[in-house]
């Protein structure tokens, strides 16, 4: 079995190595790299991947076959760090990245290497409802009214969910003038109202869209948005909060894989490629929020944003004070009550 | 009690409709509607609502989502695992059942229970520990990658964690039926001059041809179908490491229903032509088996 497996390994490595080392050179050859991504992505990426190979083909004869993996972004920073080779992640939080950096597998200043703190894109939350909204739902305040059912998936299993819990502590904290017990005793209220806490972001928009379960789904713009988007969401109406944060999803080039495997070439150009005109108008077409103006700018509404470095001073603050072991999402989550 | 009034008139059927009473009657239609009833909840009705999804884009929408390429390559993966695993257990759980069934040694019961061992573990367990043991921070994998060979993330990954899932399936099976046969008949084969390996390949195995084939169709079903562990050490890329279940799971979380519900009925048909074929070899079996048995 292993001798199979390793007469296959040197197969892709020559096809790798042979691959970096004819960019440069003439004749036209095959890479392959991997991104691995974050839940909710998938279409974002599908398009474009093939926009992506389509244009280095046509810049440098290589062709490029982008394969993609997607699951919870937690979990996928930690398939990379036990050695799935992923030469490129896009994933849902800076905490996710940094804890592939901290594993040595990425330099520790990946965030400046690309604009915008190497953010391509980017999401904020907002509320999916019933079609009419008949628990006449408008800002946060009404997620906490009794007899509101809220989905919403967990936040410590959930990097999207962690935006969500964010999102509503620094709405109340901002109303309450910088009051942190008033925040937390909100964000509690909030969670009481919460029958289920999906593992992810899909697992809780198919809760509400396919299940029916809830009056109301916390998500980000981009699901909501596409969910709308999708025969039968007709069935839905799109509620947008006065204040929301920033979801800012970061990207980066896996340093130790891109090396070991000769990609180096191929994933700069990939993460670079996100910037690109042509890149951010498929993300606005996917409902992500552009860093760059984009031709297609759908109409987003306006909404007071803050980042998580406004109001929790990162994610490393944000992690040890929120959602760490015991910490506050610990402390006011009772399941069934 | 008359229960002459079927119409049937030989004396035969006569005899014996007057031997079973009518309360009898009702017992036994309530029974049989209790068991076809539980039948069709548990399973008709499932696998109906498999195939019902599945064509709710219509006939060409079902064959487009088969035909992808990411697909495909999922089912060559579930196909080629089961193929590398099954008869890999086969031979580990013919031996271990010999060895268990047959002889006393010291440690038995230990090799027993280790043998049992996956079944106690969970699953997403099973998986961890290969991650553990060989992933690329141990010092087996290390050592692994450094001689450029992916286990975890890759395919041996994930055969590996699907031999440690079904390997006590076959032994199992293998194991019961050696014990309850005794050795009385190995013994006459030896005393009559019969090398160990005949012994094995015409006593021994022909007495145990029903709990192999049970224990093969039922490592071959696990084996297919597993998605705890190897969702573990699989990495989820589409097209080299997603095996057909995990793949269905992707297409649902893509919202792509019923293309999910579509490679559902492949994992399904599948499982149809192990049935089939357990069915056939049975017949061929006992057809040619008359004789010894």
């Amino acid at each position: 079995m292993l001798v199979v497996s390793c007469s296959k390994k040197e197969a892709n490595d020559a096809n790798a190595s042979s691959g970096s080392g004819a960019a440069a050179t003439v004749a036209p050859v095959e890479v392959e790299i991997l991104n691995v991504s974050y839940d909710p992505t998938r279409e974002l990426y599908e398009a474009i991947d093939a926009s992506f190979a389509k244009s280095y083909a046509e810049k440098t004869g290589v062709k490029v076959t982008v394969r993609q993996s997607h699951g919870g972004s937690g979990k996928q920073a930690r398939a990379v760090i036990d050695g799935l080779e992923a030469d490129v992640v896009t994933l849902g939080l800076a905490y996710d990245v940094d804890a592939v950096a901290r594993a040595g597998l990425i330099a520790p200043d990946w965030a400046s290497r690309l604009p915008n703190r190497s953010t391509p894109f980017t999401s904020t939350v907002v509320f999916l409802v019933r079609r009419g909204n008949p628990k006449t739902i408008r800002d946060w305040d009404d997620l906490v009214k009794p007899g509101v059912a809220v989905i919403t998936p967990n936040p410590k299993t959930s990097g999207g969910a962690r935006w969500n819990y964010l999102a509503a502590w620094g709405y109340a904290k901002r109303k309450a003038g910088g009051d942190d017990a008033h925040a937390r005793d909100f964000v509690a209220r909030l969670y009481k109202n919460v029958p289920v806490l999906d593992s992810g972001a899909r697992g809780a928009t198919t809760t509400f869209v396919e299940r029916g379960l809830g009056d109301v789904l916390i998500a980000w713009e981009s699901e909501a948005l596409l969910a709308k988007s999708r025969p039968g969401g007709e069935k839905f109406d799109v509620v947008v909060p006065s204040t929301s944060i920033v979801a800012a999803t970061p990207v980066s080039v896996v340093d130790k894989v891109a090396d070991k495997r000769g990609t180096r070439a191929v994933a700069d150009a990939y993460v670079q490629f996100l910037f690109t005109p042509e890149a951010q108008a498929i993300a606005a077409k996917e409902f992500y929020r552009t860093v760059e103006p984009a031709p297609a700018d759908p109409p987003f509404a306006r909404v007071a944003l803050f980042t998580i470095e406004d109001e929790f001073g990162g994610w490393d603050k944000a992690q040890a004070a929120h959602f760490a072991d015991g910490a506050t999402f610990d402390q006011i989550y009772k399941p069934g009550n | 009690m008359s229960g002459v009034l079927d119409g049937r008139t030989t004396p035969e059927t006569a005899a014996r409709s007057r031997a079973v009473g009518r309360s009898e009657d009702i017992v036994r239609v309530a029974l049989i509607a209790v068991g076809v009833g539980f039948l069709g909840v548990v399973v008709v009705l499932p696998i109906a609502a498999v195939l019902v999804e599945a064509f709710s884009d219509g006939v060409p929408a079902y064959f487009r989502a088969i035909a992808e390429p990411d697909t495909l390559a999922a089912l060559r993966l579930t196909i080629g695992t089961a193929a590398l695993v099954v008869p890999v257990n086969v031979v580990f759980g013919l031996a271990a059942g010999w060895a268990i069934g047959k002889f006393d040694f010291r440690g038995k019961t230990l090799l027993t229970s280790l043998i049992e061992l996956p079944f106690a573990v969970s699953p997403v367990i099973s998986g961890l520990i290969f991650v553990l043991a060989i992933g690329p921070r141990s010092a087996l994998g290390g050592w692994l990658r450094e001689h450029g060979v992916r286990v975890i993330f890759a395919w041996p990954g994930i055969a590996l964690v699907t031999a440690f899932v079904t390997f006590a399936y076959v032994a199992r099976e293998v194991i019961t039926v050696m014990e309850s046969t005794g050795r009385d008949k190995e013994e006459a084969a030896v005393v009559l001059g019969a090398s160990g390996w005949q012994t094995f390949w015409h006593v021994t195995l022909p007495s145990v041809r029903w709990g192999l084939l049970y224990g093969v169709i039922l490592c071959n079903a696990r084996a297919m179908g597993e998605f705890g562990a190897v969702s573990v050490v699989s990495g989820h890329v589409r097209g080299q490491t997603n095996t057909l279940p995990l793949h269905v799971e992707a297409l649902y979380e893509d919202y792509r229903f019923s293309a999910a519900f579509a490679v559902s009925s492949l994992l399904v048909g599948l499982a149809v032509v192990t049935l089939v074929a357990k069915v056939s070899l049975e017949a061929k079996t006992r057809a040619k088996g008359k004789v010894q048995s």
